[in-house]
């Protein structure tokens, strides 16, 4: 299974979050919003220059600052 | 039972399913964050008084934001109470995510219920939960309603008494595992095809589609709120100021004789023999027609716009395409609410700045709205007077704000210490506003409005009056001459707007009009006031939300910036 970081998805590829690695505040933020190892996720978008990266986890769609996208390590699901 | 706490996810509803519940009237947006600090109210049920709590929005009970420990905070208060109980409002919609905080309130043992809001929205999105098996899984009654409809609330509130402790034992480790096999046992998904509005949810947050799309959003928004606001200057304000209350002040004017004291404090001096709404400067004539004629049909226009925009869930899409741009301002995009909630009236943009989650990001974000953004009713005298030399001019005015909005963040992220966090939020779904809702929201931004400009706006020209008729304007004038005269080019009767300014912008730019200022001094003059320091009621908000010692550093900032500008603009134009 290739590990990449969040930030390198591309736009509709759905992946599996492996691990994140961050301060206490980004780790409850994260497990709070239901990104945990295991969860599978949907990149929506990405912003211009480095910007923040979006993507969608159940029903709802969360903001992530790109550098903290850059500590998120998935592996992509390719097709069902 | 006297006291319920009303505790859930951001954005799931909870405002909304409070005013349901105790009749008062709060402010409810579909972004997370719109309750900041908490609202009490009362539920009369059955002959009882029972205090209902809006706690802002929490994810967890393990608080990292100033907001989240409000709310642990609250919950730790009712510990020891027995009368107390929580309701757990859970967007439907987002059954999974909100399970977290609902485990984490069943860990501690406190009587509760749990409330599925967005019921009606599960149709649609494909979500079936079996509500009675959920039941049994966490030990707790639960009921499902639309808040902004209201269905299901007389349900809930009747059944208040079925309250219950849980038996349920949480493993905090595995919290999440829980969580799936409580979700396996009670939802159903179904697939279905992209609604609508998530086809456009999605074009507005690629930068692509998303930039034009916000260009066209703002550009469409600017011309309606002028459009709204001037047919009700020209088709209802002025006619009925002039045909119906200039004949009542004439005879009033009348049996005064036409001068003297009481005269000019309550009509105001004649200008050609008439009333001139804007320069007489008396309590009823100018009093009531700045506020009333001149800037409530802007505020109007102003807050039908923006609550639409608020309501449909766009504001945070937009804040995460500018995000970036804004990170050099040392804020993050969602900086964009505090600052359009400003330019209606700088109060609830002061206090919205809250929804920033560090110290350095709400000093930044509020001295950049306190110097930068004029609020509506300066914008709506500033449009009437300043808008009689051109367009031009009014470019003029509101390009340099923006400029100094820009200039200012980029010197201010450069020069303070620390670092301001990226942005890591939760976007709402795009929802098509609830007409009646969202109606009452603009009702109440005016009836507050009303309430606090009025009598204000009469405080700023009794206060005018007093110190014409005193001689302390043309005192303070001589006094302030060099810096007036000398580096702003105003003649030194400006100082009056300057002090009026304090108590009320919009009457301080209504002031500049009999000076006979040229095209130039009335630009520099526009741009002076927004930014030499807040109206007396923003200040008393920023005071709080800062601190004495940042306020200070603060209106500093302030009254550098406006001597540097101020003295630029008048050697330029």
């Amino acid at each position: 299974m290739n590990r990449i970081p969040l930030s390198s998805l591309k736009k509709g590829e759905k992946a599996i979050i492996i691990s994140h690695k961050g301060g206490r505040g980004f780790e409850n933020r994260m497990s709070s919003l239901g990104l945990r190892p295991n969860a599978v996720i949907k990149k929506i978008s990405s912003q211009l220059f480095r910007g923040p990266v979006t993507i969608q986890i159940g029903n709802s769609q969360v903001a992530i600052g790109h550098g903290m996208a850059n500590r998120i390590l998935v592996a992509r699901i390719i097709n069902e | 039972m006297n006291k319920i706490l009303l505790i859930g996810n951001p954005n799931v509803g909870k405002s909304v399913i409070f005013s349901r519940l105790t009749g008062v009237n709060v402010i409810a947006s579909n972004y997370p964050g719109t309750t900041v600090g908490f609202t009490k109210g009362f539920l009369r049920h059955d002959g009882m008084r029972i205090e209902i709590i809006d706690v802002p929005g929490t994810y967890t009970l393990d608080p990292t934001s100033r907001a989240e420990e409000v709310a642990v905070q609250m919950l730790d208060d009712i510990k020891d109470d027995e009368q107390a109980i929580v309701l757990n409002v859970v967007d439907a919609t987002n059954l999974e995510r909100n399970l977290n905080l609902t485990l984490q309130l069943i860990q501690r043992n406190i009587p509760m219920i749990v409330v599925l809001n967005f019921w009606d929205e599960c149709k649609h999105t494909g979500v079936s939960i079996n509500v009675e098996k959920l039941e049994q899984e966490l030990g707790v009654p639960v009921f499902t309603t639309c808040g902004i409809t209201g269905e299901g609330i007389k349900h809930l509130v009747e059944s208040l008494e079925q309250v219950k402790v849980s038996t349920l034992q949480v493993d905090a480790e595995n919290i999440w595992n829980e969580i799936g096999l409580i979700i396996e046992k009670t939802q159903k998904l179904s697939h279905r095809h992209h609604t609508f509005f998530e086809r456009i949810g999605d074009a507005s947050i690629h930068p692509f589609t998303g930039i034009p799309i916000a260009i066209i959003i703002l550009a469409v928004s600017f011309y309606i709120i002028r459009f709204i606001g001037e047919s009700i200057i020209g088709y209802i304000a002025e006619p009925i100021f002039d045909k119906l209350w200039t004949p009542v002040l004439m005879k009033i004017s009348g049996l005064l004789g036409g001068s003297g004291f009481f005269h000019d404090i309550l009509l105001g001096k004649l200008v050609d023999g008439s009333i001139d709404y804007v320069e007489s400067l008396g309590l009823l004539s100018t009093g009531l027609f700045v506020p009333l004629g001149m800037v409530l049909p802007y505020i109007i226009s102003f807050y039908l716009v923006l609550s639409f925009v608020e309501d449909s869930g766009y504001l945070p899409r937009l804040g995460i395409l500018i995000d970036k741009f804004m990170h050099k301002l040392g804020i993050h995009g969602l900086a964009i609410i505090p600052m359009l909630l400003g330019v209606g009236c700088n109060v609830p943009g002061a206090m919205a700045t809250r929804i920033l989650e560090t110290k350095r990001e709400r000093f930044i974000a509020a001295t950049l709205m306190a110097i930068a953004i004029p609020c509506m009713a300066q914008i709506a005298m500033i449009f009437g007077l300043v808008g009689e030399y051109g367009v031009g001019a009014i470019s003029i005015v509101f390009g340099t704000l923006f400029i100094v909005w820009i200039v200012l963040g980029l010197i201010l992220n450069t020069f303070m210490k620390g670092e301001s966090p990226e942005i890591f939020v939760e976007i709402p779904p795009y929802r098509f506003p609830y007409i009646p809702g969202l109606l009452k929201k603009v009702w109440m931004r005016i009836h507050w409005f009303i309430k606090e400009a009025v009598p204000f706006v009469m405080l700023g020209v009794l206060v005018v009056n007093i110190l014409y008729f005193s001689g302390v304007i043309q005192f303070l004038g001589n006094l302030a001459a060099p810096v007036v005269k000398g580096i702003f080019g105003l003649p030194k009767e400006a100082v009056g707007a300057l002090v009026i300014g304090f108590l009320r912008k919009d009457v301080a730019v209504g002031m500049l009009i009999p000076l006979g200022l040229s095209k130039s001094q009335m630009i520099v003059s526009s741009v002076v006031l927004t930014m030499y320091f807040p109206c007396i009621a923003t200040f008393a908000v920023l005071l709080k939300e800062l601190g004495i010692k940042n306020m200070l550093k603060s209106a500093g900032i302030m009254i550098l910036s406006t001597v540097i500008i101020g003295g630029i603009l008048n050697l330029i134009l």
